[in-house]
């Protein structure tokens, strides 16, 4: 039942490093960046290449991951999003334009390493196992909760007490006000965009790492995950976000522990009954309010 | 005589296919009140936007010396032209001081007690959100963001609109104030009367043009602005 638990925070702190990032964008530019995904997978792939060419231990490809895609999301933007941007395009033709980026990624990805399984370095993992009582816990998933927490609350710090963490806020409410008060909006939509993917980047790596299994399309499951876990949390709410994560994470876990086996197939539709149930109760989310008139 | 602070010339605004500005000209000297008044849809609101480098403009925009016509919101801001907008567009979502904060952009904190000292009751609301405020408070809260930003040139678009008339009167004492430290404005209004006492120097402005020109005074004195726009 203890590792039934942990697993599912686990899973839910990597749902939250996604479902995030994916909710970031989404409140500052109201769209759905569909390339989400495929920031997660390079995550991983990025981590792989710092290790098996460079001999890096896995703490500073984690780092590396989260910088290169950091990037690597201004670029996404510059791409996909800023030219429709820029000629006023609805928010469905950015969603389609970010869907187009993220197949070309993922098939040039599928060209280089193959669609199969790839694993990380013989020993490039660290290794050890926690028994708490007759619990038998994978170390390496604590330090991968650990770092998800402090890398959430590093983000509530800079969108919460710092001047950028305004200026994004406000390009999220308001975007006329924001420029009139002299928010650099280019600045600040590449800041969002480093940001929001870095942190897709590093949970695509921490969630390699803890399989030390990858693949190119191995985020493709985690999107309408993050979709319907922005949701539930209330469109663009951060905490929203993360609390949905960890709801589903539990929930997805708790079927499994709970359904029969001859009931395998209904798992995942037990995990968004629940958030479905959220969802029914109450519309907005569990942390939305109402977007502020914009007329 | 020193040039003035702000040289518009042929000013042109347009929407698509639609041109709501047709090459106004006009200046605004240093340490004056300038206003333009006008009816609905004359193009007063698009003239700032223009100004503040929120819609794409033709002709020149001086300002201290320096071409600006075409600078992006944020280098315009940067360069002391801040406005105040029509409907007072506070960010409801974030608290009173965080909105003086986005004015203040990392400037001292020390800027940010005077304008507690000069507006007490956003000191009182200061962790309260924006959007919980009266219209007169945020009326004030978007001034006091405004004045944070350091401007040199402060733009007032109809700072008095859908306010009771107390709230006028402490908005135009508050605006006459800033006129007595010196503060440039131009300031578009509704309130014809009111904001050519303050003024020094008026334009009308009617369908995209400006039809007079002159000091507040003689404006005031003039029968046609009288009979349009003082309701007398
Ligand atoms: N974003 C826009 N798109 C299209 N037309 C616009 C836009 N903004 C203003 N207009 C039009 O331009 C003209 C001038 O509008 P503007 O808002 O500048 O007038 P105004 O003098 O500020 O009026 P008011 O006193 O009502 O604020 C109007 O005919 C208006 O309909
Ligand atoms: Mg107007």
């Amino acid at each position: 039942m203890a590792e039934q638990l942990y697993n599912a925070i686990f899973v839910g702190s990597i749902y939250a490093l996604f479902a995030v990032g994916f909710a970031l964008v989404f409140s500052v530019l109201d769209i759905l960046n569909l390339a989400h995904p495929v920031v997660f997978m390079l995550g991983a792939f990025v981590a792989l290449f710092f290790m098996s060419t460079f001999g890096a231990p896995a703490a500073l490809a984690a780092v590396a991951a989260f910088a290169v895609t950091g990037v690597f999301g201004i670029f996404l933007d510059r791409v996909a999003f800023a030219p429709l941007r820029r000629r006023g395009a609805p928010p469905l033709s950015a969603m389609i334009s970010s869907l187009g980026f993220a197949i070309v990624v993922i098939r040039l990805m599928e060209l280089r390493y193959g669609p199969d399984l790839v694993s990380y370095p013989a020993g490039s993992l660290p290794q050890a196992i926690l028994q708490i009582g007759d619990a038998r816990l994978d170390g390496l998933r604590l330090l991968i909760i650990g770092l998800a927490i402090i890398l959430m609350a590093a983000l509530t710090y800079v969108v919460r007490v710092t001047q950028l963490g305004r200026d994004i806020r406000a390009l999220a409410e308001n975007p006329r006000a924001a420029r009139l008060l002299g928010v650099d909006v280019d600045r600040a939509i590449a800041a969002t965009f480093f940001i929001s993917s870095g942190l897709g980047g590093v949970a695509g790596a921490l969630l390699g790492f803890a399989y030390n299994a990858i693949y190119p399309q191995m985020g493709t499951p985690y999107e309408l995950k993050a979709f319907t876990v922005m949701v539930v949390g209330g469109m663009g709410s951060l905490p929203g976000a993360v609390l949905g994560a960890y709801i589903l994470g539990i929930g997805e876990i708790a079927a499994l522990v709970f359904l029969p086996a001859e009931f395998a197939e209904l798992r995942d539709a037990l995990a968004f009954g629940l958030l479905f149930l959220v969802l029914v109760i109450r519309p907005r989310g569990l942390l939305g309010h109402r977007v502020a008139d914009r007329a | 005589m020193s040039p003035p602070l702000l040289e518009v010339e042929d000013l042109r605004v347009r929407y698509g296919a639609v041109e709501a500005v047709h090459g106004v000209s006009f200046a605004v000297n240093a340490g004056e009140v300038t206003t333009l008044i006008g009816a609905n849809g004359a193009g007063k609101s698009s003239t700032l936007a223009a100004l503040s480098g929120l819609v794409p403009a033709g002709g020149r925009i001086r300002f201290d010396g320096r071409d600006i016509a075409g600078a992006p919101p944020h280098a315009i801001v940067r360069a002391g032209i801040v406005q105040v907008p029509e409907g007072r567009e506070i960010l409801a979502q974030m608290t009173v001081e965080e909105n003086l904060l986005m004015g203040l952009r990392g400037r001292a904190r020390s800027d940010l007690d005077s304008a507690y000292e000069r507006f007490p009751i956003l000191g009182e609301r200061r962790a309260l959100l924006a959007g919980s405020l009266s219209g007169g408070e945020q009326q004030m809260l978007a001034i006091a963001r405004a004045l944070l930003a350091r401007p040199r040139l402060l733009l007032l678009d109809e700072p008095s609109l859908g306010l009771a008339p107390l709230i006028v009167k402490r908005v135009f004492d508050t605006l006459a104030d800033l006129r007595r430290q010196g503060i440039t404005m131009l300031l578009v209004e509704q309130n014809a009367l009111r904001a050519l006492r303050l003024a020094d120097r008026a334009y009308v402005m009617e369908l995209g043009k400006l039809v007079m020109r002159g000091t507040g005074q003689d404006l005031l004195g003039d029968e046609g602005v009288a009979r349009t726009y003082l309701g007398g």
